[in-house]
């Protein structure tokens, strides 16, 4: 079950193509990495799911439903351009912007002393927005957005401006959120983060998209069957017979595998000469190189 | 629905809890009373400065008397001119005042002369130049022999009293006219006042949601449309509660104010006096009670439901234009300036419109105006109690109707575009194509 389908979503303005033909699904319940660099497509596509705008052409799905004036209650969408009424009293502004997702008064009221006891910030209801730190009120920003328990939850950049300890507790919330069957875009340009956290991606680059998969499977897709070697012994003397070394260190080597040939096979090749392995594995692409291949190869080929 | 009720109940309740509010709203008719009391102390504020002034009436045509008043003393003298001149400093006068005889009854001029070293000032030049007048057209008439009566009636007062030539239900009198260009004049000036005022405030208020970030979080809950709406709404209904309570409470601070330091007859200046002095109390107490009746005979259960249409016609309508000037602006508040000029001038020209049409109410320049919905807002006020025709006023009102809803709706078009528009100056000529866009 897909929670959000994009069906060739194409968005114009003026002459300028935001968003060309894009099509991909997010499953329920998971998170879901929607990557690409600045200025690829990645806010239009976001305005276009929160009906903050109207695609030009193509069908978005939310829970099987086309997108309508009720989408906004069902999803949560926390900006990156974000901030708070400075003026306004933390509890305040909480109570009205979940009265805006449609929450009740008595419901909005238990939801935000519920969130208030979670974080440790029950005595700040009373306070100003204005007399919060940037982290606090990144806080408050982060309870706004999932106060009304959304379906799908939209994270543009949710890290930026946070210190790591802030970090770690909106990611813990993120896990737990999942863990509740909530499902979850994440919007970013920083690939560790996407590593770490996303189990799907897509990757959008000048409006198209470029790639799409299990982080899991495109891995394994961009793998180039090359090894890593840990030893503390001598190395057998005819080592460069038996494998294709392309780095060698004081204590380990990289080796690239022919297509084909076994990884098991060339382990065995050092047991059984003696060799004392203290570790071996296989070298994966990390998301950032495969991410900054496809956008350049991509560009040369426009 | 529900949304816009609960931007509109936000966007009233902040301001009207804020501080800042409150002190405008409490201080400015307390400030206006304080105006007028110290207004009228300071024309109450006698001159301290005692003048002793040495008076040689050659012609003897005062009869050693004239009356001193305030610090202001007159001393006959016959001594000889130059003695007094000669012996100034001992003699611990001010001024000497040489009236000469009146040789020629018939003469309109007379020439007295004032010796001093000192500046004849403001206080006492209009006191001595009345008592001499006085005097000497006593001194005229009683040397000519004339009757006073009849000198008295052939200063005739002219009143031009209007009567309507068609029955007319309720008496117009003389003051007629001049109320309702003051009744017009007042309401043109609180239109111009409040379009200007409570439109700005809308488009600041757009501008800093729009640099605070806060939009984007809006709007992801509810439409761009929704949000503007809501805040013009809610400024809107902050304005008709200031206007509200200023309604009550200036009349109210003023009046006290002038029960405890009233300023009476006396205390005006000089010339006020002068000028009060033709009236006599009889007669401005009957133009008071004019005044009082041509006010109450005024048609207020149309004049006043009227003005609350053309004022919510003038303010969604510019309000709407300052919000879609307002999404438009960057975070540079005098980069944005430039496009606001398009919305003040027809502001501004409306408001110099209405000045000229609460004298000649029904000029076609006033007609037009009043009509062309721009304008309306300002000028028609100023014409309704000159009872314009009833399908002018119809005409307007339908016109003004649609151009604000026009309006209020591209501006939405343009707003909707514009608050998601971050670091790009913006022309007159991109806000237009927002409005077309898809």
């Amino acid at each position: 079950m897909n929670i959000l389908q994009l069906e060739d979503v194409v968005k114009t303005y003026d002459k300028h193509v935001a968003v060309d033909k894009v099509s991909f699904n997010v499953p329920e319940g998971r998170i879901f990495g929607l990557l690409g660099p600045n200025g690829a497509g990645k806010t239009s596509l976001i305005r276009i799911i929160t009906t903050i705008t109207r695609a030009d052409e193509g069908r978005v799905l939310l829970a099987g439903e086309p997108i309508n004036s009720n989408t906004p209650t069902q999803i949560g969408y926390m900006p990156e351009e974000r901030g708070l009424y400075k003026k306004m009293k933390v509890g305040d502004h909480l109570m009205y912007l979940a009265q805006l997702k449609g929450l009740s008064r008595k419901g909005a009221k238990t939801a935000i002393g519920d969130w208030f006891e979670k974080f440790e910030i029950g005595d700040w209801w009373g306070k100003k927005v204005e007399e919060l730190s940037k982290g606090m009120q990144q806080k408050i920003q982060f309870i706004a957005t999932v106060i009304h328990k959304p379906k799908l939850l939209i994270l543009d950049e949710p890290f930026s401006g946070l210190d790591p300890i802030n970090t770690n507790l909106i990611k813990d919330e993120i896990h737990q959120l999942q863990q509740e069957g909530v499902s979850i875009i994440f919007s970013t340009h920083r690939m560790e983060q996407v590593e770490e956290i996303c189990e799907e991606i897509v990757l959008i680059n000048k409006g198209k998209n470029i790639l799409n998969g299990e982080v899991k499977a495109i891995k394994d897709q961009f793998k180039e069957n090359r090894f890593r070697l840990d030893y503390d012994t001598e190395l057998p003397t005819a080592i460069s017979q038996q494998a294709n070394i392309i780095e060698q260190g004081p204590n380990h080597l990289v080796i690239q595998l022919s297509a084909g040939e076994d990884s098991n096979s060339l382990l065995r090749y050092f047991i059984s000469n003696g060799l004392h392995v203290t570790a071996f594995n296989e070298i994966l692409p990390s998301l950032n190189e495969i991410f900054i291949q496809q956008v350049t190869t991509v560009e040369e080929a426009v | 629905m529900n949304n816009l009720w609960l931007i509109i109940k936000r966007e009233y309740l902040t301001r009207v809890t804020r501080r800042s509010f409150i002190l405008a709203t409490l201080l400015t008719p307390l400030a206006i009373g304080l105006f007028f009391v110290v207004v009228s102390f300071i024309f109450q504020y006698d001159s301290d400065d005692s003048k002793r002034i040495a008076v040689i009436d050659e012609g003897n045509i005062f009869d050693g008397k004239i009356k001193d008043e305030n610090n202001l003393f007159f001393k006959f003298v016959n001594t000889d001119l130059d003695v007094i001149k000669d012996n100034f400093d001992e003699m611990d006068y001010n001024g000497i005042l040489l009236i000469p005889s009146l040789d020629d009854l018939l003469k309109k001029d007379f020439r007295v002369f004032y010796y001093s070293d000192e500046k004849l000032t403001l206080d006492i030049e209009p006191i001595i130049v009345s008592r001499i007048r006085e005097r000497v057209r006593d001194y005229k008439i009683d040397q000519l022999q004339i009757d006073r009566q009849q000198l008295d009636a052939l200063n005739t007062k002219i009143e031009l009293e209007p009567k309507p030539i068609k029955a007319a239900p309720e008496e117009t009198t003389k003051m007629a006219g001049k109320i309702a260009a003051a009744i017009g004049f007042f309401m043109g000036i609180i239109m111009y006042m409040t379009v200007f005022i409570y439109g700005m405030m809308v488009m600041r208020s757009v501008m800093e949601e729009k640099t605070s970030r806060i939009v984007e979080v809006m709007i992801s809950s509810v439409k761009p449309f929704q949000l503007m709406l809501g805040k013009i709404i809610g400024v809107g209904a902050v304005g008709l509660t200031q206007l509200a309570i200023w309604a009550i409470l200036i009349p109210l601070i003023v009046t006290v104010a002038g029960l405890f330091f009233g300023a009476d007859a006396d205390a005006m200046p000089p010339s006020a006096a002068a000028a009060g002095a033709e009236i006599d109390p009889e007669e401005a107490e009957a133009m008071l009670s004019l005044v009082i009746q041509e006010l109450s005979q005024q048609n207020w259960w149309a004049i006043l439901p009227l003005f609350i249409l053309y004022f919510l016609g003038g303010y969604f309508m510019y309000s709407a234009l300052f919000a879609a000037v307002g999404s438009a602006m960057g975070d540079d508040l005098g980069e944005g300036q430039a496009l606001t000029i398009p919305i003040t001038i027809p502001v501004l020209l409306a408001f110099y419109i209405m000045m000229v049409s609460v004298q000649a109410p029904n000029s076609s320049l006033a007609i037009w105006s009043s009509i062309f919905p721009l304008f309306s807002p300002i000028v028609m006020p100023a014409r309704i109690p000159f009872d314009p025709p009833i399908w002018q006023v119809l005409l307007s009102l339908l016109l003004l109707v649609a151009t604000a809803l026009a309006l209020v709706w591209l501006s939405g078009r343009i707003y909707r575009v514009g608050i998601l528009m971050y670091g790009k100056k913006v022309g007159l000529k991109e806000l237009g194509k927002w409005m077309f866009r898809g």
